[in-house]
């Protein structure tokens, strides 16, 4: 048995439906997140396990007790919320303290535990102030002590860093992940980036319009997308309408040219299917045993650590992901190039 | 650094007025509207105040002051404004923070509907409540359809007439206490505080006493000073209800005195501007909130 667990969990509000048959399963120690779009329904599942919002129909289930109607108060979950929600009339340290306070926890527990956990989180100085003197990523770092210091048995966060500037974004979310495997803490993630889920988290649940799309390493995700949606979401993804030639070797015609994709395909031949390429593995030049496709240069955006290259190919748009380097040529618009790919680094995605 | 203003040729220098109001940028018109819409305020009340002054002739005494301070009346009725402005404060804050809170968190839709109800005494006079009131309260009020009496006529007891016009008085300070609470609970967030200090553990009472309380005070403050402000210079409720309040004395005074209603009229302002700079001391060490917004 996990150690948290949603069983089939649907949460309607008036006709709509929020969530609908949400399925997981979370180990002890893991870090979630739900990541999709606004309205996917990410927040509301995180306040259903937080005791906010009650599953119109399903079970929650935290170290094998049934929470599904438990109060939010009698839950000992710690959240952590997108604008902070620091309690303005109280100094840092007694934010920090407040759950043990209302705990009834002695006096000099609760001073104890508030040091440790303004340690945990690099501010040991600045108990004595109030939250409106403080900038906004040492606001969160507040919150994400005030929810640890209650020892929960799951943490939530709801979109953390939203608020925050994409510097501190980084910083923090790095912090985040070392605060949460020092402590080995159960945690859900929720977001709407992309690249924070798959930097920080150990399992991946997308989401869209109320369904879990897929659930899997930020690796597998990446790489193996089980539906156009994921693989639409998540990264950049170039799609080529194909004819397929023949299905068992993955032969496949785009534009009058013909190149090969993964194998099988499971399509008959003649069949129209699209065919998924990431950006990064595709690179100018002529490579033996891969595929080349001509196309004319379009756009060229340098973005310091990679050069993004947009190119028309017959009737579609791809783009191109090149790593920097000092003695890299940038390509002209207008050029005519020739972009080469293994077989292996194209998939065809099952036509939604 | 070089300053280049000293060293500018001397025929282009032109009067320090004229350069002033005619440097870009400067708000003139803005200004000019400042100045005259302070001296509409600012005009009368001078009037007022050199009037009292005026009370011997021709010297400036506060001989007004000390002869209105001395009628034993004025402190009778003002003690009991006071009093009823207090009682009607605490009613209102009970009536409204628990309203206002629900709301927020849970009745979104009713904001509307609450807003409308709340605005009705900028629409309905004071003197058309206080007829309604009279009317309804002075005769028993039954169980409707039924000889089952629920309350016994409140105008012929000293206690009932209190009553009614504290409930007057909530009425009247409702648009002000009720925004200025809702305002307050929208600047602190007070649905997410509330969530935030579900998840740690706390009640209801624990979060009405810790987190919310504290977060509207400013709010309350100021709703309450708006009540204290209105309460005091009420005449309409309190003459029709017969209640020996201070806005009638103050009313009866100025029929047949000149210069002790002017004395009495820049004390209570005074007084209320007192009570705005007790708020600002109080709360004004709580640079407000949180930043999230």
């Amino acid at each position: 048995m996990a150690f948290l667990s949603i069983q089939h969990a649907t949460k309607s509000f008036g006709q709509a439906a929020a969530v609908e048959d949400f399925n997981l399963e979370i180990e002890r120690g893991e870090l979630v997140s739900f990541l999709g779009p606004s309205g996917c329904g990410k927040t509301t599942t995180l306040r259903m396990v937080a005791g906010f919002e009650v599953p119109t129909s399903g079970r929650i289930e935290l170290n094998g007790v049934n929470i599904t109607n438990q109060a939010p108060n009698q839950r000992n979950v710690g959240m952590v919320f997108q604008a902070y929600a620091l309690f303005p009339n109280m100094t840092v340290a007694d934010n920090v303290g407040f759950g043990l306070k209302v705990g009834k926890k002695p006096k000099d527990e609760i001073q104890k535990r508030t040091a440790e956990m303004l340690g945990l989180i690099r501010m040991p100085q600045l108990g004595d102030r109030y939250p409106y003197q403080l900038s906004g990523g040492q606001q969160q770092r507040v919150a994400l002590a005030r929810a640890l210091a209650i020892q929960p048995q799951v943490l939530l966060l709801d979109e953390p860093l939203s608020a925050l500037d994409a510097k501190i974004r980084v910083e923090l979310r790095s912090e985040i992940r070392r605060i949460q495997q020092t402590l080995g803490i159960t945690t859900i993630y929720v977001t709407h980036d992309q690249e924070e889920a798959l930097s920080i988290s150990d399992r991946i649940v997308v989401m869209s319009a109320g369904r879990i799309e897929q659930v899997g390493t930020p690796f597998d995700i990446y790489n193996f997308p089980k539906t156009a949606f994921v693989a639409s979401f998540v990264g950049t993804l170039n799609q080529l309408r194909c004819t397929v030639v023949d299905a068992g070797q993955g032969k496949l015609s785009f534009d009058g040219q013909t190149f090969t994709a993964t194998a099988p395909i499971r399509a008959a031949a003649g069949a129209s299917v699209i065919a998924a390429l990431r950006p990064e593995e595709l690179h100018f030049g002529q490579f033996d045993g891969e595929n080349q496709l001509t196309g004319k240069v379009e756009a060229v955006t340098f973005l310091g650590g990679i050069v993004r290259i947009r190119m028309v190919l017959g009737q579609s748009q791809i783009t191109l992901d090149a790593l920097n380097e000092r003695k890299l040529t940038l390509p002209k618009v207008g050029d005519m190039q020739l972009v080469s790919f293994p077989p292996h680094a194209c998939w065809v995605m099952a036509d939604s | 650094m070089t300053t280049q203003a000293s060293s500018a040729p001397a025929p282009r220098e032109r009067s320090r007025a004229a350069r002033i109001l005619t440097r870009r940028g400067f708000p003139l018109w803005s200004w000019l509207w400042f100045i005259l819409g302070a001296l509409y305020f600012i005009l009368p009340l001078y009037a007022t105040l050199d009037f009292s002054l005026r009370m011997e002739r021709d010297t400036i005494g506060l001989k007004a002051y000390s002869a209105a301070f001395a009628d034993p009346v004025f402190a009778r009725t003002f003690g009991y404004s006071v009093l009823l402005a207090v009682v009607t404060i605490l009613v209102s804050i009970l009536l409204v923070v628990p309203t206002a809170y629900w709301i927020r968190l849970r009745l979104p839709e009713a904001r509307r509907i609450v807003e409308f109800i709340t605005l009705l005494p900028f629409v309905i006079p004071a003197i058309i409540l206080v007829f309604g009131m009279i009317r309804i309260y002075s005769s028993p009020v039954n169980l409707p359809f039924t000889d089952i009496r629920l309350l016994a006529p409140l105008t012929t007891s000293r206690l009932g007439t209190n009553a009614l016009i504290v409930a007057g008085y909530i009425v009247l300070g409702l648009p002000y206490m009720y925004r200025s609470v809702d305002t307050g609970m929208r600047t602190v967030d007070v649905r997410t505080l509330t969530e935030a200090a579900q998840s740690l553990g706390a009640n209801w009472a624990t979060i009405m006493v810790r987190v919310v309380l504290p977060n509207v005070r400013t709010a309350l403050l100021s709703g309450a000073l708006l009540t204290f402000a209105i309460v005091v210079g009420e005449v309409v409720l309190a003459s029709y209800l017969g209640l020996p309040t201070f806005g009638p004395y103050l009313f009866l005074l100025g029929q047949h005195r000149a210069y002790e209603p002017a004395a009495l009229t820049f004390t209570t302002f005074l007084l209320t501007w007192a009570a705005m700079g007790i708020i600002q001391l109080v709360t004004g060490g709580q640079g407000q909130v949180a930043g999230a917004h």
